[in-house]
C-alpha cells in the first residue's frame, strides 16, 4: 500500500514539473491590436503560452503530486474529509442550473426550488426554524452567524461587546469574532476537556453577545453539560451559536436546535461530503430559531404565496449580505444530492459508522488518547516525540497524517478523524502507519518525509524569504 | 432503513470492530444525554443515484431557457473542456488545504502559477491565492487600510455605482472596524474626480475605483484617482476582472495599493454568482494580507518546492488578531482559471478582451439606430455592458424583452443595462429584432 510519488514524478534526483512560465513565455504588445486609445491600456502582457497537449501533461503531472481523499485515507481532524459522491458532480454540472443570479424569479423557478428544498433540508437536520445558503464558506457562516446576534442585540437596544469561545476552538471563531467588532474572551478548558460551567458563568455577563461552541467539541467529546451551558447564556441575554464543524457525529442523534442553539452554520464540504477542491470553495449555510430569522441575509427564498412557485425576498431586519450573490451555487447542488442521497437512514449511519471507526482505530494505536468518550475524532498524543515529525514519517507509510499540535490542551496532539469511508482493513493500515511512524528512531522521524514529491520543506526559509511568484523566483 | 451507501461496513466488520472497541452496539458509543438526544427522523427519504439525478434534472428544467444579456458583477464566458477534465482529476478535486506540502506539491505548485499570473496582470508584488470573491475582497481590502492606515480616518470612498449586494458586504465588514462607507459621485458613467478630490481628506482611510465601471465604462481617471488617495495617505484599492485586466491600464502604473475583483470570468461558467476573489497588492502590505499565500522554498534534497507560508498572518495561528477569518477559499476556482488563462495564452486573453470592447461598442450602436433608445448613455468606452436610455419606462420594456427570451438590466427608469460577450454575440441579431419590437 505504499504510495511512492516520486515513482512518476522525479527525473534523477528531485526534478520536478517545471512552471508553466519555464516552458515558454510570450510578451504582447497589446496596444497593437487593441481598438483602444493607448492611454486607457496597459503596454504589454507577458504569460506562457503552452500548447494545449502542454497543458494536459502540465496539470496531469501536478495533481499526480497530489494527495487526496480518492489517493487513500485523508483523517484530518476537525476536517472531515470524506468521500465526495461522483454523481454530484455530474448533477450540479447540470447547464439549466448555470444562470445568471439577476434573472427574475420567474425564470429561474428551478434554481429557486432547490434553493428551497436544501434550505428545508438543512433547518431539519440542524433542528433550525430558518436557513440562509449564502455564506461562501464555514467562516463565512460563523461570521454571519455573529453579525446576526449582533443585529439581534442591536434590534433589542442592547449594547454587547463580548463573545465568549472556549480555548480550545477553531482559530476562525476567534477571528470571526474580532471581525465583527467584539472582544474574545477566551474560556479555559475544564479538566475533562468540556467547558467548566464555573469558569463559563464567570465569564458570561451584560456584555456577552453570544457563546460560540462546538459540540462535539475539538477533541470529540460531548458538552454533557449543554442544557445548563444555553441557561446560563440565555439568562445573562446572550446568545448560543454552533460551529458546525463537528455535525457528522451528530446526524439523526442530536440537532442543535434541539440543544438550545440560537443559530448555527453547517460546514457542507464536511458533513456534506462536496469537495473540498484543495482549499476551497465550501459553502457555510446558517440556520436560526424563528426570532432571529428576520436578521438573515438577504434574499431568502420562500415558496410564493397562492400561485405555485417561489421567490425570492428581503427580511425584515436583514444584516444585508455576507457574498455579493447567491453564495457557492455549485457547491450548494452538490450538498442537496448528497442529503438525498442519503437520507434519514443514510445520514444517520455515516454518523454512527464515523463514531465507530474513530474509536476503533484509537483502540488499534500504540498512541495515548487522554480524553473521552469521544465521538468521530480523538486527539492522540505523541507523548515525548514531535507530533509533526510523526506526521511527516506517516507520509512514508502510505496514508495522509492526522491534524497535528492542535488543539493545545493534548500535548503533541494528532486529532484524528477517519470518517465513515474507511473501512476495517483500512483502519487497521491507518493504524500501522501511526504505530510505525510513532516508534521509529529519531533520524527517521527528522528527516521524513523520503518517498513524497518533495523531501521536508523548509518552512522557516519560506517565510523568511518570501518568494510567491515565478517573477519574484525570476529576479534571483 | 438503509445505511450510507459510502459507509462500506458489513455487519460482520462492524460486529468485529465493536468487540475490539469492548462495546455491545454502536449507540454506545454516543455520549448524548437523553434530555437532547435527538430520536425522531428528519423525514427525508433516500433516493437512488439515477433518482436524484431525475429529479434534479426536472427541477433545473424549470429554469427557463432565456438568453442572458446580464454582467454587473458576474460574466461568463467559454469555458474550453480542457479545464473541466484537468480540474476535475479526483486528486485536485478531492483534496484539502495543503497543511502537509511534501505531498500536496501539485496543488501548491498550481496556486503559485495562478498567483503569479495575478501578479502580471495587475503588476503588483503580491497575490494570494483567492478570496471568495469580488465583494469579500474588496471587504477584506477596507479592512486591510484599516490596519494600515496613517491617519486617523475611518472613510472608505466608493464610487456612487457600486452594485448594491457589494456595498452591503462591504459594510458588514467595515462595521465591524468602525469604519463608514460614503459614496463619491460620477461624470458621465466614471468617476468624478473633481468631486473626489474635494472629498477626500484626513478622515479617508481608503478610495475605490472600479475599471471598468458597473456601467461597464472604462475609468479614465485612474492615474489622476490614485494621486489623490497618495496626497492623503489614503488606501488607492482598484477592482476589476481577470478579463479586463489583460488589456486596461496596469493597476501598478496608476497608483492601485490593493487590486481586488473578480477572476472566476475565467474558469467558471455562469454559476448563478459564485465567484473567484482576486486579492493583490503592494510588498509593504505582504504581512497584512488575508487568506493562503502559496510561497517557493527548498526541501532537503536542495529542490525547489512550494509551501503555504506567512501563515502567522491566518486565523489558526493567530486567532483574534489574524488578518482575516477566512480559511476555506475558492483553490479550486483558482486552478480552473489559471488553466483557462493558460489555454488561452496573451494573445488569447487580449483577443479576448478586445472582443469584449468591440462587441458592446457594436450592440451599442445598432441599439442607438432604433428610434426609442439611445446608447450608449455614457460618452466613454465599454467592456462587455454599456447602459442605454429609453424613451419610454424600462421595466416594462425589461418585461417585454424578457417574453421574448431575452434578459437585461433595469438600472433606472429609463435606463436598461446589456451586457454581451462572446457566448451571447451570436444572439445580438436576435436581440436587436427583439428591442425594435417591444421599444
Amino acid at each position: 500500500m505504499i504510495h511512492d510519488q516520486a515513482d512518476y514524478t522525479r527525473e534523477g534526483e528531485g526534478v520536478h514539473e517545471p512552471l508553466l512560465s519555464e516552458k515558454g513565455e510570450e510578451t504582447v504588445d497589446v496596444r497593437e491590436e487593441s481598438p483602444l486609445p493607448d492611454d486607457l491600456t496597459r503596454e504589454e502582457l507577458a504569460l506562457p503560452v503552452p500548447s494545449e497537449p502542454e497543458i494536459a501533461r502540465h496539470y496531469t503531472r501536478l495533481s499526480q503530486m497530489n494527495w487526496a481523499i480518492d489517493s487513500g485515507p485523508y483523517p484530518l481532524g476537525s476536517c472531515t474529509m470524506k468521500y465526495n459522491p461522483k454523481f454530484t458532480e455530474d448533477v450540479a454540472a447540470d447547464p439549466n442550473a448555470a444562470v445568471h443570479p439577476d434573472r427574475p424569479d420567474r425564470s429561474i423557478q428551478g434554481n429557486l426550488e432547490l434553493q428551497y428544498r436544501l434550505q428545508e433540508f438543512l433547518a431539519d437536520i440542524g433542528g433550525m426554524d430558518a436557513v440562509t445558503l449564502q455564506p461562501p464558506a464555514g467562516a463565512a457562516g460563523e461570521l454571519t452567524g455573529i453579525l446576526i446576534a449582533k443585529a439581534y442585540h442591536e434590534h433589542h437596544g442592547n449594547d454587547r461587546s463580548e463573545v465568549v469561545i472556549p480555548a480550545s476552538a477553531h482559530g476562525t471563531n476567534f477571528a470571526t469574532a474580532a471581525t465583527a467588532g467584539y472582544d474574545v474572551v477566551e474560556l479555559p478548558s475544564g479538566e475533562d476537556g468540556r467547558v467548566d460551567l464555573e469558569a463559563l458563568e464567570a465569564a458570561v455577563g451584560d456584555d456577552t453577545a453570544a457563546l460560540m461552541l462546538t459540540n462535539p467539541n475539538t477533541v470529540g467529546l460531548f458538552e454533557r453539560d449543554i442544557t445548563e451551558i444555553a441557561e446560563i447564556v440565555h439568562d445573562a441575554g446572550g446568545l448560543l451559536y454552533y460551529d458546525g464543524a463537528n455535525l457528522n457525529a451528530l446526524l439523526g442523534r442530536g440537532r442543535p436546535g434541539d440543544m438550545g442553539f440560537d443559530v448555527m452554520h453547517y460546514n457542507v464540504h464536511k458533513t456534506f461530503a462536496t469537495p473540498h477542491g484543495g482549499g476551497g470553495p465550501g459553502a457555510g449555510p446558517v440556520g436560526v430559531t424563528e426570532e432571529l430569522a428576520e436578521f438573515l441575509p438577504s434574499p431568502r427564498v420562500r415558496e410564493t404565496n397562492g400561485e405555485k412557485g417561489y421567490e425570492r425576498f428581503e427580511p425584515a431586519e436583514s444584516i444585508g449580505k455576507v457574498h455579493g450573490f447567491e453564495g457557492n451555487w455549485l457547491v450548494l447542488i452538490k450538498t442537496y444530492a448528497y442529503i438525498a442521497r442519503l437520507g434519514d437512514g443514510g445520514l444517520s449511519d455515516a454518523a454512527a459508522k464515523a463514531v465507530l471507526n474513530a474509536n476503533y482505530l484509537a483502540e488499534r494505536i500504540d498512541l495515548e488518547v487522554p480524553y473521552g468518550p469521544f465521538h468521530h475524532e480523538f486527539a492522540a498524543t505523541a507523548g515525548d516525540r514531535d507530533a509533526a515529525d510523526v506526521a511527516k514519517r506517516m507520509l512514508d507509510f502510505g496514508v495522509h497524517p492526522p491534524t497535528t499540535k492542535w488543539p493545545e490542551m493534548v500535548p503533541e496532539a494528532m486529532l484524528t478523524e477517519p470518517t465513515e469511508i474507511e473501512n476495517r482493513s483500512s483502519l487497521d493500515d491507518l493504524a500501522e502507519a501511526f504505530d510505525l511512524a510513532y516508534a521509529d528512531v529519531d533520524e527517521a522521524l527528522e528527516t521524513a518525509p523520503n518517498r513524497t514529491a518533495a523531501a521536508r520543506i523548509d518552512q522557516v526559509g519560506a517565510a523568511r524569504n518570501p518568494r510567491l511568484s515565478w517573477q519574484a523566483l525570476d529576479e534571483e | 432503513m438503509s445505511g450510507s451507501p459510502y459507509a462500506p461496513h458489513t455487519d460482520a466488520e462492524t460486529a468485529a470492530m465493536l468487540e475490539t472497541i469492548g462495546v455491545a452496539d454502536e449507540e454506545s458509543l454516543f455520549d448524548i444525554p437523553g434530555d437532547v438526544a435527538f430520536d425522531g427522523e428528519f423525514g427525508i427519504d433516500a433516493r437512488t443515484e439515477r433518482g436524484i439525478r431525475d429529479e434534479c434534472a426536472r427541477i433545473f428544467a424549470r429554469n427557463d431557457d432565456a438568453t442572458e444579456f446580464l454582467g454587473r458583477g458576474h460574466y461568463g464566458h467559454y469555458v474550453p473542456s480542457v479545464v473541466d477534465h484537468l480540474a476535475d482529476r479526483a486528486e485536485f478535486l478531492t483534496s484539502y488545504t495543503q497543511y502537509q506540502p511534501e505531498i500536496s506539491q501539485g496543488f501548491l505548485q498550481a496556486l503559485f502559477e495562478y498567483q503569479s499570473m495575478l501578479v502580471e496582470l495587475t503588476g503588483l508584488p503580491i497575490a494570494n491565492c483567492s478570496m471568495y470573491d469580488a465583494a469579500t475582497a474588496l471587504a477584506e481590502a477596507a479592512t486591510l487600510a484599516d490596519r494600515t492606515r496613517s491617519t486617523s480616518g475611518d472613510v472608505v470612498l466608493v464610487p456612487e455605482h457600486l452594485r448594491e449586494g457589494k456595498r452591503a458586504v462591504l459594510e458588514n465588514y467595515c462595521a465591524g472596524a468602525d469604519l463608514t462607507v460614503e459614496s463619491y459621485p460620477m461624470d458621465d458613467g466614471i468617476a468624478d474626480v473633481d468631486a473626489l478630490a474635494d472629498r477626500v481628506g484626513d478622515d479617508v482611510v481608503m478610495v475605490y475605483a472600479e475599471n471598468p465601471t458597473l456601467r461597464g465604462c472604462i475609468e479614465e481617471n485612474l492615474a489622476a484617482i490614485g494621486e489623490l488617495a497618495e496626497d492623503d495617505d489614503a488606501l488607492f484599492t482598484l477592482g476589476s476582472d481577470v478579463v479586463a485586466l489583460s488589456v486596461l491600464e496596469e493597476p501598478a502604473s496608476v497608483g492601485a495599493d490593493v487590486v481586488v475583483g473578480e477572476a472566476g470570468a475565467l474558469g467558471l461558467p455562469t454559476s448563478y454568482g459564485m465567484g473567484l476573489g482576486i486579492f493583490a497588492c503592494r510588498e509593504e502590505h505582504l504581512r497584512q494580507v488575508p487568506g493562503r499565500l502559496v510561497g517557493a522554498s527548498e526541501d532537503a534534497a536542495g529542490d525547489r518546492a512550494f509551501t503555504l507560508t506567512l501563515q502567522t498572518r491566518e486565523q489558526h495561528i493567530r486567532k483574534e488578531r489574524a488578518t482575516s477569518n477566512i480559511c476555506t477559499n475558492q483553490a479550486w476556482v483558482a486552478l480552473r482559471a489559471a488553466i483557462h488563462a493558460a489555454w488561452l495564452g496573451p494573445d488569447g486573453l487580449v483577443d479576448l478582451a478586445n472582443d469584449c470592447v468591440r462587441e458592446a461598442a457594436a450592440l451599442a450602436g445598432r441599439l442607438d439606430d432604433l428610434s426609442g433608445a439611445a446608447a450608449p448613455v455614457h460618452d466613454r468606452h465599454h467592456v462587455r455592458e454599456f447602459a442605454v436610455r429609453t424613451d419610454q419606462p424600462a421595466v416594462p420594456i425589461a418585461d417585454d424583452l424578457a417574453d421574448a427570451g431575452f434578459l437585461v438590466h433595469v438600472v433606472g427608469e429609463h435606463l436598461l443595462q446589456v451586457c454581451v460577450s462572446d457566448l451571447t454575440a451570436g444572439r445580438t441579431d436576435d436581440l436587436v429584432a427583439a428591442f425594435e419590437e417591444v421599444i
